[in-house]
């Protein structure tokens, strides 16, 4: 549904982005992360048509943005960056400007806004001018915008930047319910919110996509990947670091002492070892007095400053 | 037409959502009574026509038809919604037309809530209607060419004040490109072909022709095709910053 190749931006001397491609298929919720600055918003303005790229081409469909943009846009929703929208109106002309720019008229018009806001929730702020309203209604302005054309192609900016709870799980809800019939694009510097409606991550820095797999397989790339925690009384802890650091399948044990007197001991396992079993086997045979035991998936923040911290950062780092 | 009909309305009735219009609207009136009266002295003068009434027209549009067409395109910039705007299945040209003619449309309204002076000089004397007609349509082209300008320069900043002065400037030289103030600047150094080529840009020269009644065609060439070329190029301004 989307087809990205070679897609290239200068500003100047700087490259925002260099080189991406990408392709998106119909089902598909594919998560942007990045630092900031990285391109993502730049590569999301180009897919929408909204910048022009120096080199590469984009398709939406089928369509070239650049020489069908037309045919393009009309395949796509999009949601900007903090969801601009005219202030001056209220939520209904505003949707009713663009079901109309979207060539909806008359009775088909009503309807289309009528469904959009329903899903969005936005009945009881539909008078309101655009600038009165909360944060989070704005938003939902934006996405009800971006979706009232029902688009096989959603592209959004952030989503759910400056939303309480809620809101974030509203939107994300009504993400995971779109996404079977559509291709979608969602850049955030959230990353609980990948692995929540992601079916797929793609990590960019510096312009270049660093990272591309399912958020499974970014997990997978987390030292704490697979790695247990025990949370046991400090009198236990050597001996349990001793009999947990024998373990075949343990590489390696970690402690952090705790102010209530208990010691947390984390054991990471050699590449791909399962560990809870041993590590739950050894506790109960040991006889520990264990309060907590768990095992992770693994930190896609971890990952995440892994794959996107620059190696000058990284030199500054280890001197210091 | 059928897109630009979307974008017409909506920039149209943005100015009634706001004050703006409402101010705009009572300045202009108000300046243009001031400026017919008092400097004017239009009952002073004895003959029933409008002639000093529209005299002050260039001048007037000068700073408000600036302050008009200022945020045409910079405010979409500042605001985030030219993102918007330009990501809509909307042709480039049509999103550039729709919002000038709903700043001409605009213009026309204040224009026309001048109707109180036409009134005015029927009930003093017998004025020549003809003449009067003729002059409107040449004011309201007039306020056109302004705001095309206006527009084009709107589209190349995100600084409203910036683009209403660079606008004041350029609007002001094509005012008066027929006056030794700019013509000198050519004489002698330029050939005269070009010379006649800058005088003919004058506003004050084409608009001044139509108040005498007579509506030649090329005073509606020259009017526009200003408006033509301006908004092709407000087109090319919003392209290139596209292109970064």
């Amino acid at each position: 549904m989307i087809e990205i190749s070679g897609l290239t931006k200068h500003f100047g001397a700087i490259a925002a982005v260099s080189g991406i491609d990408l392709k998106v298929g119909r089902g598909e919720v594919l998560g942007f992360l990045g630092p900031n600055g990285a391109g993502k918003s730049t590569t999301m303005k180009m897919i929408t048509g909204f910048l022009a790229p120096s080199a590469g081409r984009v398709w939406v469909c089928g369509h070239d943005v650049e020489t069908d943009s037309i045919a393009a846009q009309q395949q796509i929703g999009y949601l900007p960056e903090g969801a601009p929208a005219y202030g001056d109106m209220t939520p209904r002309q505003f949707l009713g400007f663009i079901a109309e720019v979207r060539g909806y008229r008359g009775e088909a018009a009503k309807q289309a806004v009528a469904k959009a806001v329903a899903r969005t929730e936005l009945d009881p702020v539909l008078e309101q001018t655009i600038d009165t309203l909360s944060k989070g209604f704005k938003r939902r302005v934006g996405l009800a915008q971006a979706i009232l054309h029902d688009p096989p192609v959603l592209i959004m900016d952030e989503p759910t930047d400056g939303l309480d709870p809620n809101q974030k799980h509203a939107v994300r809800s009504l993400i995971r319910a779109m996404a079977p019939q559509k291709a979608i694009i969602v850049s955030t510097h959230l990353l609980e919110e990948v692995e929540a409606i992601c079916t797929r991550a793609v990590i960019i820095d510096r312009g270049r996509v660093v990272a591309d797999g399912t958020p499974a397989e970014l997990l997978a790339r987390s030292r704490h990947h697979n790695a247990v925690t025990l949370t046991l009384p400090a009198a236990q802890a050597e001996s349990a670091k001793a009999k947990l650091k024998a373990l075949s399948t343990v590489a390696n044990v970690e402690q952090i002492g705790r102010s209530d007197g208990m010691v947390e001991l984390t054991a990471f396992p050699k590449s791909g070892a399962l560990l809870i079993e041993d590590a739950s086997r050894l506790a109960v045979n040991e006889k520990w007095d264990v309060k907590e035991l768990y095992a992770e998936a693994g930190r896609l923040d971890e990952v995440f400053r892994a794959i996107t911290t620059h190696d000058t950062t990284r030199a500054r780092e280890s001197r210091a | 037409m059928n897109q630009v009909w979307p974008i017409f309305k909506r920039e149209f009735a943005a100015y009634f959502a706001t004050p703006l219009a409402y101010v705009f609207i009572v300045i202009f009136l108000f300046a243009m009574g001031a400026f017919t009266f008092y400097i004017g002295h239009f009952f002073d003068n004895g003959v029933a026509d409008l002639s000093v009434f529209f005299a002050y027209h260039p001048w007037l549009y000068l700073f408000l038809v600036p302050a008009l067409s200022m945020r045409l395109w910079a405010e979409e910039r500042s605001s985030g919604t030219m993102e918007l705007l330009l990501t809509l299945p909307i042709p480039l040209w049509a999103t550039v037309v729709g919002k000038y003619l709903a700043a001409w449309a605009f213009t026309g309204v204040a224009l026309a809530l001048t109707f109180p002076i036409w009134l005015t000089v029927n009930y003093l004397g017998s004025p020549d209607n003809g003449v009067i007609l003729a002059s409107y349509i040449g004011s309201f082209l007039m306020a056109g060419g302004y705001l095309a300008i206006g527009s084009a320069i709107s589209a190349t900043t995100s600084n409203q004040v910036i683009a209403f002065v660079v606008s004041v400037v350029v609007c002001f030289l094509f005012t008066i490109s027929g006056a030794p103030l700019v013509l000198d600047f050519f004489h002698g150094w330029a050939p005269q072909a070009l010379v006649d080529a800058v005088a003919s840009f004058s506003f004050l020269t084409h608009f001044s022709a139509i108040t005498q009644g007579v509506i030649d065609l090329r005073d509606l060439v020259f009017f526009f095709s200003l408006i033509a070329l301006f908004l092709t190029a407000n087109i090319v301004a919003v392209d290139l910053k596209r292109v970064g």
